[in-house]
C-alpha cells in the first residue's frame, strides 16, 4: 500500500488480521449477524489430493485399458436380508432438498442418476412427485426437521436414509432463509411461507443409541422389513459413532467429511467444525473391520469428492461407495458464467453473480434463492434458465466420464472391480496425509503414529 | 373380533396382520407386554384395541395424507414418541404417555387420559393432542402447526420456539419457552376447545377457564437482537 508520510517501506500484511478478516469483522460490526452461506469447507485441508496411487510395473503387471473388464458395480444394504440398492457405479448422488434446490435440478440429477444406474437422495423437505418418478432408485431421508415426512413416500422408497449428521454443520440443524420458502416450498415444510425456517438438530422422538435402535425397527416394521436403511453422519468421532450406528442396525454408513456442502449454513460451522473426509474413510473402515463388519455393512463417503480419482482413493481406503453433491450441482452448471435455457438461447449470466456479491466460479450464494443458473432457487425467472433436458444429459457425461477415470486408475493397479482397491495402493504425499490416511509418505515406510521409522 | 396374541406372534408377525386386514375390521392384540413399535406404518381404516402396555412408537407412522387411519386404542401405558408422524386416524390412551407422545405428527388425533411426559407435541405439524392430566417440560417444542389441549398444568418452557401451532391450557404453566405468549381466547378457540372437548370426552375441562399459547413470531427471522432469547 502507497504511503504518503515518508518512504519507509510498507508494513508487511498481518497473519492474524489479513484485509479479508478486517472485512469480514467489519461485516459483522454492520449487521449484527454472521455469514450465512452454501456449499463446503473453503480453507485448504489434507485431503485426496495428498494421496497417489502406486500403479502397476513389474512387480504386479496392469489390466488392458478399454478391453479388460474392470467392474464397477455395487450393492448396498443386504445385511438384513431387505433387497440392496444395486448400483451400476459406485457414485451416488447425496441428499439434497427440493427446496434449497428448484424442481427442474432434482428432476434432472434423478433422471441422471436413473440413466446411469445410480441412486438419489431425497432432503430436507420430503419427497416430490416429480423426483419419485425421475429417479429410479431413490433413498428417503429421515431427517430431524421431518419436513413433509409421510409414510406413503416411505413405503415408495428403495432405501432409508437416518440423517444424524451432515459433514458441513455436524451438530447443526439446516436453515433455509425466508427468500427460498416460497408457498410450495412452505406448504411441503407445513410452515408460514417468507419465514427464516430452522431446522432441528435432533431427532425429535428419539435420543441416543438405544432409541436409535428402536427407531429403525419402526422403520423397518413400516416397510415391512423390504428396504435398507442407511445412517449418515457427519464425520467427528467417526470410529465411536460407526460402531453406534452399526449396533443400532444400519446396513449402511454414509459418513460425510466437513469439505461436505450444505444449501445455507453459518460460515463459521463450515470452516471449523467435523474432520476431513480423508481421516474419516479411514477411521470409518477401521470401525467396521474392527467389529468384523467390513463388508456386510457398507460405507459410503461423501465430502469434497469430485473426480475419479477421489473415488478411487476413498474406495482403496475402504469405502465401498461414494456420494456427490457439490460436484453434481458443478455438472448441472452451478458457477458457470452462462446457461442455456429451456428455449436453446445461450445468456450470459455473470452479471448476475456480481449482482449477488460474488463472480462465476467464485459462487456459494445458494442461500440467497437467487442462483444464477437456476439450480438453488425457487424464482421461476431463474428456474426456468435450467434446462432439464440438457442438465440431465451434462450429469450423465460428468457421471459416466468419472466413473472412466476411476476404472482407468483401478486397471493400472492391475484389479479386476474398483472394490479391489486397497491401502496398499497408496502412498501419501505430506506427512499429514500419510498420518491420517494410515498409508506410508512417498519414498518411505513410514506411517507417521505407527511407531516404525 | 379377531384376537393377535404378541407373545405369540412376536411384533413382526403382529402387525403383518394388521397390515392384511381389510377396512372396517376390528381387531385386539393381546399380551402387548411394552413391546416397541405395535401397529406401526398402518393406513387402513380399522379399529385396534391393545390391550396393554406398549413401548415406543405405538401407532408411529400411521393414517394417510387424506387424514384417515386406523383407530387404535392402548388399554394401559405408552414409551416414548406415541403415534409419531401420525398422518391421520385416532390414537387413544388409557394410561399415560412417556416422553415424546404425538412428535412430529401431520394429521389425526392423540387422546391421552392420563398424564404425557417431557416434549409432548414436539415438532407437531398438524395433528391434534390432547392430554387429559398434566404434560411435562419443553411441550409443544417447536411446534408447526395443530392443536395441543393440556387439561391439567404444562411444565417449564411450554410452546418453545413455536411456529403456528396453538397450545391450550386448563391448569397453570411453570414457564413459557422462548417466543411463546398467552393470548386472549376468542369465540373461535372456545368453540375448538368445546369440539375436542366432546371429541376426547374430557369434560372437566371449562372451554373459558383456558389459556391460550401460541407464537409472539419475534423469532421468525433471523436477527442478532434476538441472540438472548433463544
Ligand atoms: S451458482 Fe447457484 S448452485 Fe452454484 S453456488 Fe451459486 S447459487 Fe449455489
Amino acid at each position: 500500500m502507497p504511503n504518503d508520510h515518508n518512504d519507509a517501506p510498507p508494513a508487511p500484511t498481518s497473519y492474524s488480521f489479513p484485509p479479508a478478516e478486517m472485512d469480514r469483522i467489519h461485516a459483522l460490526a454492520d449487521t449484527g449477524t454472521y455469514q450465512i452461506r452454501g456449499l463446503g469447507a473453503r480453507r485448504k485441508l489434507p485431503s485426496f489430493d495428498d494421496l497417489v496411487f502406486l500403479t502397476s510395473s513389474v512387480s504386479r503387471y496392469p489390466l488392458e485399458g478399454y478391453r479388460e473388464r474392470c467392474d464397477t458395480r455395487t450393492e448396498l444394504g443386504a445385511r438384513h436380508g431387505a433387497a440392496p440398492l444395486e448400483l451400476a457405479i459406485p457414485i451416488t448422488i447425496a441428499g439434497m432438498s427440493f427446496g434449497a434446490l428448484s424442481s427442474a435440478a432434482k428432476e434432472a440429477l434423478g433422471r441422471a442418476a436413473s440413466e446411469v444406474g445410480t441412486s438419489t437422495t431425497t432432503g430436507d423437505g420430503g419427497m416430490t412427485p416429480e423426483e419419485r418418478k425421475a429417479s429410479s432408485k431413490l433413498v428417503y431421508q429421515v431427517l430431524p426437521s421431518r419436513y413433509g415426512f409421510d409414510p406413503a413416500d416411505l413405503r415408495q422408497a428403495d432405501a432409508i436414509e437416518i440423517v444424524i449428521g451432515q459433514g458441513a454443520k455436524p451438530g447443526g440443524g439446516g436453515l433455509l432463509l425466508g427468500q427460498k420458502v416460497n408457498a410450495r416450498v412452505a406448504a411441503l415444510r407445513t410452515l408460514p411461507p417468507g419465514i427464516d425456517q430452522r431446522s432441528a438438530s435432533r431427532h425429535p422422538d428419539w435420543v441416543g443409541p438405544d432409541d436409535l435402535r428402536i427407531k429403525m425397527e419402526e422403520l423397518r416394521e413400516a416397510t415391512d422389513w423390504s428396504i435398507p436403511i442407511y445412517v449418515k453422519i457427519g464425520a467427528t468421532r467417526v470410529e465411536h459413532d460407526v460402531k453406534l450406528a452399526v449396533a443400532a442396525g444400519a446396513d449402511v454408513v454414509v459418513v460425510d467429511g466437513m469439505q461436505g456442502g450444505t444449501a445455507a449454513t453459518q460460515d463459521v460451522f463450515i470452516e471449523n467444525a467435523g474432520i476431513p473426509t480423508l481421516p474419516a474413510v479411514r477411521l470409518a473402515a477401521k470401525a467396521l473391520r474392527d467389529i468384523g463388519m467390513e463388508r456386510q455393512v457398507q460405507l459410503v463417503v461423501s465430502g469434497g469428492i469430485r473426480s475419479g480419482a477421489d473415488v478411487a482413493k476413498a474406495l482403496a481406503l475402504g469405502a465401498d461407495a461414494v456420494s456427490i453433491g457439490v460436484a453434481a450441482l458443478v455438472a448441472l452448471g452451478c458457477n458457470r458464467p452462462s446457461c442455456a435455457g429451456s428455449n436453446g438461447e445461450v445468456r450470459d449470466v455473470r452479471e448476475d453473480y456480481i449482482a449477488l456479491g460474488t463472480t462465476a466460479g467464485n459462487c456459494s450464494h445458494c442461500h440467497t434463492g437467487m442462483c444464477p443458473v437456476g439450480i438453488a432457487t425457487q424464482e421461476p425467472h431463474l428456474e426456468e434458465r435450467l434446462d432439464i433436458e440438457r442438465a440431465t444429459q451434462a450429469v450423465v457425461n460428468y457421471l459416466r466420464a468419472t466413473t472412466m477415470e476411476l476404472t482407468a486408475l483401478t486397471r493400472a493397479c492391475g484389479k479386476s472391480s474398483v472394490h479391489h482397491l486397497e491401502p496398499d495402493d497408496l502412498v501419501a504425499l505430506t506427512i499429514e496425509a500419510a498420518a491420517m490416511a494410515k498409508v506410508p509418505l512417498a519414498g518411505t515406510n513410514w506411517i507417521p503414529g505407527s511407531g516404525a521409522l | 373380533m379377531e384376537t393377535l396374541n404378541c407373545e405369540v406372534l412376536g411384533v413382526r408377525e403382529v402387525n403383518r396382520a394388521l397390515r392384511r386386514l381389510p377396512a372396517r375390521s376390528q381387531v385386539r392384540v393381546t399380551n402387548t407386554y411394552g413391546k416397541h413399535n405395535i401397529a406401526v406404518g398402518l393406513d387402513k381404516e380399522i379399529s385396534i384395541t391393545l390391550g396393554g402396555n406398549t413401548g415406543y412408537f405405538t401407532g408411529g407412522l400411521g393414517g394417510s395424507s387424506d387424514g384417515t387411519g386406523p383407530d387404535i386404542v392402548v388399554d394401559g401405558f405408552v414409551g416414548w414418541s406415541l403415534a409419531e408422524n401420525l398422518m391421520g386416524g385416532s390414537v387413544r390412551v388409557k394410561g399415560s404417555a412417556s416422553q415424546s407422545a404425538a412428535s412430529s405428527a401431520r394429521g389425526g388425533t392423540i387422546i391421552i387420559e392420563g398424564d404425557a411426559s417431557l416434549r409432548a407435541g414436539i415438532s407437531l405439524k398438524g395433528a391434534t393432542l390432547a392430554v387429559a392430566g398434566n404434560v411435562g417440560a419443553m411441550s409443544g417444542f417447536m411446534a408447526q402447526a395443530g392443536t395441543i389441549l393440556v387439561g391439567g398444568n404444562a411444565g417449564a418452557g411450554l410452546g418453545d420456539s413455536l411456529y403456528e401451532a396453538v397450545i391450550y391450557v386448563a391448569g397453570s404453566i411453570v414457564s413459557l419457552g422462548a417466543d411463546a405468549q398467552v393470548e386472549e381466547l376468542s369465540s373461535d378457540d372456545i368453540l375448538a376447545i368445546k369440539r375436542l372437548v366432546e371429541i376426547t370426552g374430557f369434560d372437566h375441562i371449562d372451554p373459558h377457564r383456558v389459556t391460550r399459547v401460541a407464537s409472539a413470531r419475534r423469532l421468525y427471522h433471523f436477527s442478532a437482537q434476538n441472540h438472548g432469547s433463544y
